[in-house]
């Protein structure tokens, strides 16, 4: 690296999955050090908090769907609560059983995924799943067949796998009998054996070393795996300190989004921090409520056992943070959503009628499920007649941008110091980087351009 | 349609590509959730360029071109002609392809509001003031409408185009799938405000399956007749502000077209 003035050079690579728009990296080097790593998101804006204003409230879940066709079912029914708790209205149950069962066809399909279909490839060495296939057909079909069960689950509640049409304010439009449920059954035990074996499977790859030594965070419940509810709740980083919670109203005045000029995406901050979301603070969090199977196959995943209930003043030991170890966290969520579906199935009663009334009023709401990709987060405000006059939505990548940033830097750092200094080298690591969070903003991959900057003795540091 | 995408027994296999513009990737996913389908289609085709799935991008030309999105930078409008002239055959697939997607509400607004209510540094932000579908842009060989498509017509799309026939895919209603599915009418028998009548065939009629109208995200059918529909909806207890929209929202742009289409028609 010479000493003379800033260097740029931009390498072009292909195909960040799950990135929105343009993804690029911006990386400003100095010597051997990363001074900064910013991922730009160029997500055309769609504008979506602009036009839900003056929209009927029972209208969120079917547009907000839209934002995402890879998670419309955490889109609806985080909609769903923030307009229900706007209202006044409890949607309790075995309603809020068939939520739950919804959400686990779409954890199922969507985690899935980004398994088989988007992240193995990465530890298997192969551009994608269609030359994956050639040589791991077995474990390609046993993925497609696991996708297709939770499609399933989500077809019968929902209509359709992709903005299902079922879900409104306070319930359904029609809820299903039990004999409805029974061939859905039969079709998950099998997707259990599935997804044991891609436990078994994924258990297998190499995994780099890696730390994420952010905030994590994630709804939790008392008794029970959060998914569509739950309050949110910090595992600081650090491991000295015990988790803390607040009620979902008080979001905004924890979470705060910013807008950098490098992004089109709005960059969120937990406390001022910055913070993770997603399965690995889903694991750490409320691991210990995992059934004993999920925690099995947890433990024969080499993730260990979760962090147990904190006690008071205690310091916890989060367990694995590494990034590239969230694809284990991610088959064992798997398992757990397809036992945890067969036994809403197995106590399902139809209830008396499949929604309960969401009258409107003049309030403010908020909301939170557990997307796959972490805690999604809702508020609208409504006029007296139920008009939306306004909405807001953080998205669970928007909260991971920092943390993803954050990981890049360690790793690129990591890469030269190791005297690596190829750029297409950096480049597919920093994708892999990437993937190990499984962006989402309202997804799609472009290209990610590497733009290096070389600085000499005159680079600022920034940020 | 003239001929298949690629001469027969040219002993190459067609070269297909995925691209994306401003939308949610559903429709791309749709290719992806053809499960059974999905290793048989691989096998037919070079995937060249489909970045949901692959790290490998091929570039041009293509045989044939699935487009996802709307146009709404200046730079997508000029990706998109780049697309084009790299194309043998274009097709666009879903609402925001189509007919501009639920983005395409910005038309009806002010889109510096729009910035300005979610954005604190607008000027940041490079953006059209319309979101625009494919067609307004660049010819279109086939456009496959639904918010999401439907997975059996993308099959149906791709096959055909492939083979070189034009596909199958229907101009008429929702009304005649809802009974040939053996749903009782909505609006008939419950006084369920239904787009239906005026809505394009294509999802298997799901919604009234499920006991809720039709809210037309397959866009507009070949022959609607909004002004017999309308007052049924009034009927049924829908205000004015509740039927503009009902009609504006996953094809704002499609259904508005036919509106204004009727007003002209009224004119002296």
């Amino acid at each position: 690296m010479t000493e003379s003035a800033a260097v740029s050079r931009v390498l072009r690579i292909p195909a960040l999955t799950r990135v929105e728009g343009e993804a690029a990296l911006h990386l400003v080097i100095k010597g051997h050090t990363v001074i900064r790593a910013q991922l730009k998101i160029y997500e055309p804006p769609r504008f979506f908090e602009a036009f839900l204003r003056g929209r009927a409230h029972t209208e969120p879940p079917d547009i907000t769907s839209r934002i995402c066709g890879i998670c419309p079912v955490a889109y609806q029914l985080s909609a769903c609560r923030a307009v229900e708790d706007a209202c006044g209205a409890v949607v309790d149950g075995q309603l809020s059983a068939l939520r739950r069962l919804l959400y686990c066809g779409e954890w199922i399909e969507s985690q899935t995924l980004h398994i088989h279909l988007l992240h193995a490839p990465d530890f298997l060495g192969y551009d994608d799943v269609f030359r994956m296939s050639r040589a791991h057909v077995t474990h390609v079909q046993r993925g497609l067949r696991l996708k297709q069960a939770g499609n399933a689950v989500i077809e019968l509640l929902g209509g359709r796998a992709i903005h299902p049409v079922n879900v409104r304010l306070g319930g359904f439009h029609r809820t299903p009998a039990r004999s409805e449920l029974r061939p859905l059954a039969e079709r998950l035990r099998i997707a259990l054996e599935d997804a044991w074996d891609t436990v078994r499977w994924v258990s297998g790859f190499d995994f780099p070393d890696g730390e994420c030594d952010v905030d994590l965070f994630a709804l939790a419940e008392p008794d029970t795996y959060a998914i569509e509810s739950g309050v949110p709740t910090v595992f600081p980083a650090g491991g000295t300190r015990t988790l803390h919670s607040f009620p979902v109203h008080v979001f905004p005045d924890h979470v705060a989004e910013e807008q950098v000029p490098h992004s089109t995406a709005l960059h969120s901050r937990l406390d001022g921090r910055r913070h993770l979301t997603g399965s690995l603070a889903r694991f750490a969090i409320s691991g210990h409520l995992l059934s004993p199977l999920a925690l099995q196959a947890a433990r024969e995943a080499g993730l260990g056992d979760p962090p147990l209930l904190p006690r008071a003043g205690a310091a916890l030991d989060r367990g694995s943070t590494n990034p590239y170890r969230s694809i284990l966290v991610r088959a064992v969520e798997v398992l757990y959503a397809v036992e945890e579906a067969l036994r809403i199935i197995d106590a399902y009663e139809p209830p008396p009628r499949p929604h309960v009334d969401v009258p409107p009023r003049a309030a403010v709401g908020h909301g939170a499920t557990e997307a796959p990709r972490g805690l999604l987060y809702h508020r609208y405000a409504l006029d007296s007649e139920g008009r939306i006059t306004e909405a807001c939505l953080v998205p669970p990548t928007a909260q991971n941008q920092g943390a993803i940033e954050e990981d890049l830097r360690h790793a690129v750092q990591a890469e030269l110091a190791r005297g690596v200094v190829d750029e297409s080298e950096l480049a597919r690591l920093c994708e892999r980087v990437i993937r190990n969070h499984d962006p989402c903003i309202s997804c799609s991959a472009h290209f990610l351009d590497l733009d290096i900057e070389r600085h000499g003795s005159q680079a600022k540091a920034a940020d | 349609m003239s001929g298949p995408v690629q001469p027969p027994n040219s002993g190459r296999r067609p070269r297909v590509g995925v691209f994306k513009f401003a939308s949610c990737d559903g429709c791309q996913l749709t290719l992806l959730d053809c499960e059974d389908d999905l290793l048989a289609i691989a096998e037919e085709i070079e995937v060249a360029h489909f970045l949901e799935a692959s790290s490998d991008v091929g570039c041009g030309p293509y045989d044939l071109s699935l487009v996802e999105g709307s146009v709404t930078t200046a730079e997508d409008a000029e990706r998109i002609r780049r697309i084009r002239a790299e194309s043998r055959r274009l097709v666009t697939i879903g609402a925001c392809a189509t007919a501009g997607g639920v983005q395409a509400l910005r038309n009806y607004a002010d889109v510096t509001d729009y910035l300005q209510t979610v954005y604190a540094r607008p000027d940041y932000i490079a953006t059209l003031a319309t979101s625009t579908p494919i067609s307004a842009h660049v010819p279109v060989d086939f456009e496959l409408r639904g918010c999401p498509i439907d997975r059996s017509q993308l099959l149906e799309v791709i096959t055909a185009f492939l083979a070189g026939r034009k596909p199958g895919v229907p101009n008429h209603s929702v009304c005649f799938s809802c009974k040939r599915r053996g749903t009782v009418c909505v609006t008939v028998a419950h006084g369920t405000p239904c787009l239906g009548p005026v809505t394009h065939a294509g999802c298997g009629a799901i919604c009234p399956a499920y006991g809720r109208g039709c809210y037309g995200c397959f866009g507009p059918s070949g022959t609607t007749n909004l002004p017999a529909l309308v007052p049924l909806m009034r009927r049924d207890g829908m205000s004015d502000e509740d039927v503009r929209r009902f009609l504006h929202t996953f094809n704002v742009t499609a259904f508005a077209a036919v509106e204004e289409a009727l007003e002209e028609e009224d004119l002296p």
